[in-house]
């Protein structure tokens, strides 16, 4: 009998160990995404919650507010801008850098001179590259020196502060700031890529352009594909880059739903209606997520 | 063939070598000028045309940082809380990571989804609630409420890299310990930490910089000046006086330092830690 009891206890103690193991990661992950998550669903159903006493539950006009409030559909479509040329200028540039990198020709010291020189936008913060772009693109600064000393520009441009050029500039900060985590990662692609695959083509009399498109493109696919959908999801996403370089002004010229989400909340006190913001967010980044995720698993 | 192969043209040559220099100077300038900027005095920023060096050349825009309790307080609190962060992180998702490639268990595929697809929560969903939250367990403005909510963003990454970093290890070595009598933690101790070294350096490194670099909470979530992190001092700075850029661009390297020191370090670790973890996970 004590035998068997021993036996039991053994059995759940297998079972109940690798929970154990995990017990610190749950509990945080309870806390900190699953409850939240649930509150700001919540909220997003009431009245003005935080600033109300006795906040009543109004259903969904908050998500009806919000999606027919005109500023709104300003920040979506300025997220979509956004989002969509800095991915599509990010995997271009991070690319031709690759490729140029990648080349047989040249020395390896010349190589990791110019790798160190290429990742180097990616360890700054964005406190800083905000900062170091608004003394780039002010007024009086070097860029419109060199625009104007090279004729391309007549007059000073307020690349941030005017209405028509914000949300390109901002944009083209982005850019600037994203492209490395590709670059880096296309480097490990081509790296990959079986030279076999080369010289069977140039055999069969290919050009440069043809085995680029029909054998470096092809090659890189899963990577190309995988970064781009997290590169959605990050864009999409970003707060700190746009708040701190032009707050999504010009009047609302770069409010994207982050900072129209933000803005909501914190400068309006209205928290509800913030908070159904951000579950919109939410659901756009999941919808993301999921085809990221599945993109995943059928590749392996 | 082979060596013909080798010798390319010298203009295919000179054509890259322009190439990777305009690209250098897309990436590389913009710091460049913030690096010269931080030896300038103020009044010379904007000077017309404008000049890589001043002959006003100084440290003095450096020394007014390292003057000022105030904003060493804030390398300080990043240090701490990078520090704090990064220890933390690794060890949870040490266990964890243990949990799922040495057992099978009921919820193990669905945990598993959740924890990668937390990764796309956005920050900004989580923030309205945990104002709330961090106010309700009396966390609010201190360096826990920063620790904790960095950790939701550093775990999940880790746990990914820690267990694929696991897996490749074969299940003999820690079996080994435990037919001497050892327990799965001293197993996990003795000898998978110890093989792990080199994944344990790449992920404690990103979570480093993620946590050196976070913005939104530490804005939101902390409220007096001695609490504040490194990018929201640089913020600070923007307001305080009418733009010290000098001193902006000084504060910018200091505060970049630590993670270029780490990068340069660990470059290599670093590169193959990240591109692993985004490509394949």
């Amino acid at each position: 009998m004590i035998a068997a009891r021993r036996n039991t206890t053994t059995k759940f103690q297998k079972k109940i160990t690798p929970y154990l193991f995990l017990t610190p990661t749950l509990a945080l992950m309870f806390v900190l995404m699953v409850i939240p998550i649930v509150m700001v669903i919540r909220y997003s159903a009431m009245d003005n919650v935080i600033m109300n006493k006795s906040p009543q539950v109004i259903g969904f006009s908050n998500y009806v507010r919000i999606l027919s409030d005109k500023n709104f559909h300003t920040a979506v479509s300025n997220t979509i801008f956004f989002t969509v040329v800095s991915v599509i200028a990010h995997m271009a540039i991070g690319l031709s850098f690759a490729m140029m990198l990648n080349t047989t020709v040249l020395s390896n010291m010349t190589k990791s001179f110019f790798r160190v020189i290429y990742v180097l936008p990616w360890v700054f913060t964005a406190a800083i590259i905000a900062i170091l772009w608004r003394l780039l693109l002010n007024p009086n600064g070097v860029i419109n020196y060199f625009l104007e000393s090279l004729g391309l520009i007549s007059e000073k441009v307020e690349w941030l502060g005017s209405r028509k050029t914000a949300l390109g500039a901002l944009t083209f900060i982005n850019i600037w700031s994203g492209y490395p985590f590709y670059m880096v990662s296309l480097l490990a692609g081509l790296q990959g890529i079986s030279h076999d695959l080369y010289e069977a083509s140039e055999v069969d009399g290919a050009t440069k352009v043809q085995q680029f498109f029909y054998i470096t493109i092809p090659q890189l696919k899963p990577i190309i594909v995988s970064m781009a959908m997290l590169d959605c999801i990050w864009t999409m996403q970003q707060f700190s880059l746009v708040w701190m370089t032009t707050g999504g002004g010009p009047i609302r010229a770069t409010e994207m739903i982050s900072t129209y989400t933000y803005k909501l909340a914190f400068s309006k006190y209205e928290f509800s209606m913030a908070s159904a913001s951000a579950v919109l967010i939410l659901v756009f980044s999941m919808i993301l997520a999921f085809v990221y995720v599945k993109s995943q698993v059928s590749r392996d | 063939m082979n060596s013909q192969k080798e010798k390319a043209p010298i203009w295919a040559k000179i054509l890259l070598l322009i190439g990777l220099c305009i690209g250098a100077v897309y990436a590389g300038f913009p710091v460049f000028w913030m690096f010269v900027c931080s030896f300038k005095p103020n009044t010379e920023i904007f000077a017309y045309p404008p000049r890589i060096f001043s002959d006003a050349f100084s440290f003095s825009a450096y020394a007014q940082i390292f003057r000022d309790p105030s904003k060493v307080r804030f390398f300080i609190n990043s240090y701490f809380v990078a520090g704090v962060v990064t220890v933390l992180t690794l060890i949870v998702s040490i266990l964890a990571s243990y949990s799922f490639s040495r057992f099978d268990f009921k919820f193990k595929k669905i945990l598993n989804m959740m924890i990668i697809s937390v990764q796309a929560v956005p920050p900004i969903t989580l923030l309205i609630p945990y104002f709330g939250l961090i106010v309700a367990l009396k966390l609010f403005n201190t360096y826990w409420a920063l620790i904790l909510t960095y950790m939701v963003f550093t775990l999940p990454y880790a746990i990914i890299m820690m267990t694929g970093y696991f897996n490749t290890l074969p299940r003999d070595l820690d079996e080994a310990v435990m037919i001497d009598g050892g327990s799965r933690l001293l197993a996990l101790r003795r000898v998978l930490v110890p093989i792990s070294v080199p994944g344990l350096i790449s992920v404690g490194l990103y979570t480093f910089m993620q946590a050196w670099n976070e913005y939104l909470f530490a804005l939101t979530l902390t409220k007096t000046v001695e609490m504040r992190t490194v990018p929201i001092g640089i913020q600070l700075l923007m307001g305080q006086h009418s733009y010290e850029w000098n001193e902006m661009m000084a504060m910018s390297i200091l505060g970049s330092l630590p993670v270029v020191i780490l990068f340069l370090f660990f470059q290599r670790h670093f590169i193959g830690g990240m591109t692993a973890g985004s490509v394949k996970s």
